[in-house]
C-alpha cells in the first residue's frame, strides 16, 4: 500500500464520491456554528424547504458579537443583538446537539469550546463558517473554514464540496528557548513563507518543536495556519492528543474510547509519506516576534528595526510596505522596542486558553500596568477557560496589575463587540490578523504572544519578555 | 445563482496586494442578517472619509477621492483587477456579496485566497487566474485607456483586449458548468443523498465513537 500522509487518511476516510475531474463530496462530521455567518445559511434553508441532514453534528454558540463587560448582561447594541437572537431562534427552529448561549457558563470562543467540549475530537472533519476553523486541526481533524454558502451546503447534505488541497509539512526542529511560544514558533513561519505561502495546501506542522507544545500551543499553531494561506494545519496524533479527551464530556466512554483511541493512533503520516513541499525552520534560534505592519507576514523579532521599503527588490512588496508604514505610523529603521503601546489586548481564539493566561501572568506577577498604557484587556476564551483561571488566582494577578479581566468572546480581535481601538490607537494584541481597521478604523496591531503582551502592557512598549522571566521559567 | 456566460465590462484597477477580506467588508457590516445591501460599503475605510456603520446613507458621505473606485472614469465597472492574494484572512461570504451588490461580475489577479475563490463560485462572481506578468500588462493598459473594456467569455475561456489581445484562462470543469447554469450546489449534491446515506451508515458502523449521542437518544 502507498505511504500516506495523515492529510491523505483523513481525506480517504471522509469521501463520499468524487467526479473525475477531483471534484469531491467529503463527509462532516462537526458542524460548529456562530452567529455571524449562518443567518443566511438557515434562511436558505428555510426558502428552499430544506432541513438539516444530522443535526446532532451541530455545535453552536455566540461569541463574535457579545459583549465581553461582565456587567453588561444584555447586548445593547440593536443590530448586534438582533443577529444573537436570530442565532437564537435558528437553533430552537433546526436544533443542534449542543448549543452554548450568550450567557451561559460554557459559552465561549467557538474554536476554544469546540476541543474543551470533546465536541470535536481526533480525526473528525469540522467545519465552521469562520477561518480560524484551522484551529482544530491541532487534533489530527480535518478542519476547514468555510463560507455561509457552504455552511448551508453542510446544514442541507452533510457534505461539503472539496477539491484535494496539496500536501506540505512545516517541520519544527530543535526545541524552543525560554520565553519563545507557539505563538512566536507560527509568526516566523508565517514570515518564512508568507501569508499566500500555503495556498492550495494542507499544513502537517511537525518536528521536535511542534511535539513538545502542549495541545494549546499546537491550536495556536493551527488557528494562524489560514495566515500563511492554508485552508488546513494539523498536528499528528500522539498521546498528548488522547490525554487530552479523557475527562472531555462529548468524548467517548468505556468500550468506543478504548475502540476510538485504536484508530485515533493510525493519525500520523506514514514515515515513508511524500509531500510536496517541505519548509524547515529551527526553533532553538527563535526569539520573541512582533509584526510591524498590516499583514502577518510582516514581522520581525524583539531585536529587530522597522524595515525600510526601499530595502524590498519586489515593487508590489516595497508598495505594500509603504503604505503599511503610513498607516502603522512608523518610521524605517524604528527599533521594536522602541515602540509605543496605547493599549493591550490578550485574547482571541489564538491565544485565550488556560495556558496563554498563565504565561501572561508569570510575566506581569506583582508588576503594574504602565501609565501610558491606557487598558488592558484579558478576555478568556470561554466560560470554563475563566473558571480555571479564576481558580488559580491568574485573575486577581490581571486586576492588581491594573488590567482589566473580561468576559468570553471574540472581543477586540475584530471588534464587532464594544471592544475596540479608537483611530490612531496602537495596540500590543495576541489576536491573529494586524490588517487596516481589524480592531478598530485606524487602530494599528501588533501581533505577538502573550507573554510579550504582558511584558508591553507592563513596560509600556515592546520589551524583550526574556528579560522580565523569573529565571527558573 | 444568476448565470455567468459572457461579459462585457468596464475594468477598474485595484493595485494593492494582500487585500483582504476585513477591507472588502468591515466588520461592522457582518452583523446584518440578510446577503443583500453591502455594496454601498464595499471597501468602506478606503472608500470614505468617514467611518461607515451599517445603515448609514452613503450618498451623503464624504468621498476619498484618491480612492480609485471613486474616480469617475472607473464608475459603473464590473471587472476589478486585483493583485497577489486577493480576498485573505477572514472566510466572511460578505465580502463576494458586496463586490457582487456594488455590480462587479468578474475580478482577475495572479492568485486568490481559497476560502473567498470558494465562496466567489457559490455566487455567481467569477475570479480569474492569470500569470503575474498578464496581469501587470492589463493594469498598464487598463490604467492608460479611459474607457477600457475586456471581454470575459466563460464557454470558451477567453478574455479578449479592446485592441482583439486574446488571453486563455483555466478554470476547473465542475465551477465552470455551475457557474454557466447558475446551477446550485446543494441540489446537486443531494442528487447523490443515497450514495451519502449509505456512505454515512458504512462510516458510522466504522466509527460508533462519533455517533455517541446519537445512539443514547
Amino acid at each position: 500500500m502507498n505511504a500516506k500522509t495523515l492529510y491523505d487518511k483523513l481525506w480517504d476516510a471522509h469521501l463520499v464520491r468524487q467526479e473525475p475531474d477531483g471534484t469531491a463530496l467529503i463527509y462532516i462530521d462537526r458542524h460548529l456554528i456562530h452567529e455571524v455567518t449562518s443567518p443566511q445559511a438557515f434562511e436558505g434553508l428555510r426558502l428552499a424547504g430544506r432541513k438539516p441532514w444530522r443535526t446532532a453534528s451541530v455545535v453552536a454558540t455566540a461569541d463574535h458579537n457579545v459583549p465581553t463587560d461582565p456587567g453588561e448582561s444584555e447586548i445593547r447594541d440593536p443590530v448586534s443583538r438582533e443577529q444573537v437572537v436570530t442565532l437564537d431562534q435558528n437553533i430552537r427552529a433546526f436544533g443542534a446537539l449542543r448549543y452554548f448561549p450568550f450567557r451561559d457558563p460554557r459559552q465561549g470562543i467557538v474554536h476554544v469550546i469546540g476541543p474543551e467540549s470533546g465536541a470535536t475530537l481526533p480525526g473528525m472533519t469540522v467545519v465552521c463558517g469562520d477561518s480560524h476553523t484551522s484551529t482544530h486541526g491541532a487534533f489530527a481533524c480535518l478542519a476547514h473554514g468555510i463560507g455561509t454558502s457552504e455552511v448551508e451546503h453542510v446544514l442541507a447534505t452533510q457534505c461539503l464540496i472539496q477539491k484535494k488541497a496539496k500536501n506540505m509539512r512545516v517541520r519544527v526542529d530543535g526545541s524552543l528557548p525560554p520565553g519563545v511560544y507557539a505563538k512566536d514558533v507560527i509568526l516566523a513561519i508565517i514570515g518564512r513563507i508568507g501569508t499566500a505561502g500555503g495556498t492550495g495546501h494542507a499544513i502537517e506542522f511537525a518536528g521536535e518543536a511542534i511535539r513538545s507544545l502542549s495541545m494549546e500551543g499546537r491550536m495556536t499553531v493551527c488557528n494562524m495556519a489560514i495566515e500563511a494561506g492554508a485552508r488546513v494545519g494539523m498536528v499528528a496524533v500522539d498521546d498528548k492528543t488522547i490525554d487530552y479527551f479523557r475527562d472531555k464530556p462529548l468524548a467517548p466512554k468505556g468500550e468506543l474510547w478504548e475502540q476510538a483511541v485504536d484508530y485515533w493512533r493510525t493519525l500520523v503520516s506514514d514515515a515513508d509519506a511524500r509531500f510536496d513541499r517541505e519548509v524547515v525552520l529551527d526553533a532553538s534560534i527563535l526569539k520573541p516576534q512582533v509584526t510591524w505592519g498590516t499583514s502577518p507576514e510582516m514581522v520581525t523579532d524583539i531585536e529587530g528595526r522597522v524595515p525600510d521599503p526601499a530595502a524590498f527588490a519586489d515593487p508590489v512588496k516595497r508598495d505594500a510596505a509603504e503604505r503599511a508604514l503610513a498607516y502603522m505610523g512608523l518610521e524605517p529603521g524604528t527599533p521594536i522596542r522602541e515602540i509605543k503601546v496605547d493599549q493591550v489586548f490578550i485574547g482571541s481564539c489564538t491565544n485565550s486558553r488556560i495556558e496563554d493566561l498563565r504565561a501572561a501572568a508569570a510575566v506581569v506577577r506583582g508588576r503594574k500596568k504602565a501609565p501610558n498604557v491606557k487598558r488592558v484587556l484579558v478576555v478568556p476564551g470561554s466560560g470554563l477557560v475563566k473558571e480555571q483561571a479564576e481558580e488559580e488566582g491568574l485573575h486577581r494577578i490581571f486586576l492588581e496589575a491594573g488590567f482589566e479581566w473580561r468576559d468570553p468572546g471574540c472581543s477586540m480581535c475584530l471588534a464587532m463587540n464594544a471592544d475596540r481601538l479608537e483611530p490612531g490607537e496602537r495596540c500590543a494584541s495576541t489576536s491573529n490578523r494586524n490588517f487596516e481597521g481589524r480592531q478598530g478604523a485606524g487602530g494599528r496591531t501588533h501581533l505577538v504572544s502573550p507573554a510579550m503582551a504582558a511584558a508591553a502592557a507592563i513596560a509600556g512598549h515592546f520589551v524583550d519578555v526574556r528579560e522580565l522571566l523569573p529565571a527558573a521559567v | 445563482m444568476e448565470q455567468f456566460i459572457r461579459l462585457d465590462g468596464l475594468v477598474a484597477p485595484l493595485d494593492r496586494a494582500n487585500v483582504d477580506t476585513d477591507a472588502i467588508i468591515p466588520k461592522q457590516f457582518l452583523k446584518s442578517i440578510h446577503r443583500s445591501g453591502f455594496g454601498p460599503y464595499l471597501f468602506d475605510e478606503w472608500r470614505y472619509l468617514d467611518h461607515g456603520e451599517p445603515g448609514m446613507d452613503c450618498s451623503k458621505r464624504p468621498k476619498n477621492p484618491d480612492f480609485v473606485l471613486n474616480q469617475p472614469r472607473y464608475e459603473g465597472a464590473q471587472i476589478l483587477l486585483v493583485r497577489e492574494n486577493f480576498g485573505c484572512g477572514s472566510s466572511r461570504e460578505h465580502a463576494p456579496w458586496a463586490l457582487l451588490d456594488y455590480g462587479f461580475r468578474a475580478l482577475i489577479g495572479p492568485s486568490f485566497a481559497d476560502i473567498f475563490y470558494n465562496n466567489c463560485f457559490k455566487n455567481g462572481l467569477l475570479p480569474i487566474v492569470l500569470p503575474a506578468e498578464e496581469v501587470d500588462r492589463l493594469f498598464r493598459e487598463c490604467e492608460a485607456t479611459p474607457g477600457y473594456r475586456l471581454v470575459i467569455d466563460l464557454p470558451s475561456q477567453t478574455i479578449t483586449t479592446p485592441e482583439g489581445r486574446v488571453i486563455s484562462f483555466e478554470i476547473d470543469p465542475f465551477r465552470k458548468e455551475c457557474l454557466l447554469n447558475g446551477w446550485d450546489d446543494i441540489a446537486l449534491t443531494l442528487r447523490h443523498a443515497d450514495e451519502i446515506r449509505r456512505f454515512e451508515a458504512a462510516y458510522r458502523a466504522r466509527h460508533p465513537y462519533y455517533f455517541v449521542e446519537e445512539s443514547a437518544a
